[in-house]
């Protein structure tokens, strides 16, 4: 009997954990150059959404984009204007200005980076090397 | 003690002693080997596959909610698609994204527009592979134009990133890691830098591999 209840605790333990257990998706960009100033939440910009319907040239050689994370500096002006976002992002081909919480969904207190790029991990293990020094 | 239990003890007992003269026999063998023979054993014939430091992290829900990053508390987050569902019949690969791109685009899994305003405009491809040699025992590099030209524009890379002439471009692991040269897309959005074997593919000659190759003493 008491084995039985072990390996029932024991899947509905591992269940849950799967189940629960959840991270940002890969090359998910988070722009903060100027969202928090402003009052608002940082962007969070998809590439797996975006290269499902794109190749990169579309907006890497096109559009103008830089390769690298808050290198464009893109203010709303401009995407308002239709540059950046703005050339899909104008209310025909995708949504429109107006849904600002769509864009602007990311957490605060987050600098821009790439989530889960091998830069970042480099930069998360010194960071947790100076916590442990100062401790 | 019923009939049952009998036959378990009988079992087991048969099964120990099978084990314990296997071992006997092992033994036996191991100590008419030379010791030429031992060594010939302990080196290592390909490069080790496993390494219990490498994690296997098995996530199969892929979800906004509680990524990390997202902010629930607004409305937006609530509104946006999830991963796994967009990635439910994509080709799978082991890093990542957990989704073959590559192969997602060749098998017509997916169809990414190449133009924002003509919807039939295909890529120019290019089919041209650049073998790079590498110090040391890895493989050789292979890049593949055509895999880069199917979503790129030459301008991307050239001469920006990379200048269009062989052995202009010196470069390094550590530069991939810290974002330039392949590391400007590979690490970042296109495959990580983990899937060693992905980028260097071509086996070197044995001559070559002899030379690096570390001497039992």
């Amino acid at each position: 009997m008491r084995i039985k209840l072990f390996i029932y605790l024991y899947l509905v333990v591992t269940i849950l954990l799967v189940s629960i257990e959840s991270r940002a998706e890969y090359g998910d960009v988070v722009i903060n150059n100027y969202s928090e100033a402003s009052g608002m939440n940082p962007v969070i910009f998809p590439h797996w959404f975006h290269r499902i319907r794109f190749t990169c040239k579309v907006c890497h050689a096109d559009l103008g984009f830089e390769f690298k994370a808050g290198a464009n500096k893109i203010k709303m002006i401009d995407i308002m204007e239709g540059q950046f976002c703005g050339e899909c992002h104008n209310g025909e081909l995708a949504w429109g200005t107006e849904n600002c919480d769509l864009c602007h969904s990311g957490n605060k207190k987050m600098g821009t980076h790439i989530e889960r790029s091998s830069l970042q991990k480099l930069l998360d293990l010194k960071i947790d090397e100076r916590k442990r020094q100062a401790e | 003690m019923s009939v049952k239990q009998l036959k378990l003890i009988i079992i087991s007992l048969v099964i120990c002693f099978l084990s314990y003269n296997g071992n006997s026999v092992h033994n036996a063998e191991a100590a008419s080997t030379t010791e030429e023979e031992k060594i010939n054993r302990a080196k290592p014939k390909e490069i080790n596959p496993f390494n219990r430091l490498h994690k296997k992290t098995k996530i199969k829900s892929k979800k906004i909610e509680g990524d990390g990053i997202h902010d629930f508390s607004g409305s937006g987050a609530k509104l946006l698609q999830n991963p796994d569902e967009a990635f439910l019949d994509m080709p799978k690969a082991k890093s990542g994204n957990s989704v073959d791109w590559v192969k997602a685009q060749d098998t017509g899994k997916i169809k990414p527009r190449n133009d924002l305003y003509d919807p039939d405009a295909e890529a120019l491809v290019m089919e041209l592979n650049i073998v790079r040699e590498v110090k040391g025992s890895m493989p050789d590099v292979v890049f593949p134009h055509k895999q880069h030209t199917q979503v790129l524009d030459c301008t991307n890379c050239h001469p920006a990133i990379f200048i269009p002439q062989k052995g202009a471009n010196q470069m390094s692991m550590a530069m991939n890691l810290i974002g330039q040269k392949c590391g400007v897309c590979h690490g970042k959005v296109a495959f990580p830098l983990s899937r060693c074997t992905s980028c260097h593919s071509k086996k070197k000659p044995q001559k070559e591999l002899e030379k690096t190759k570390w001497k039992w003493p």
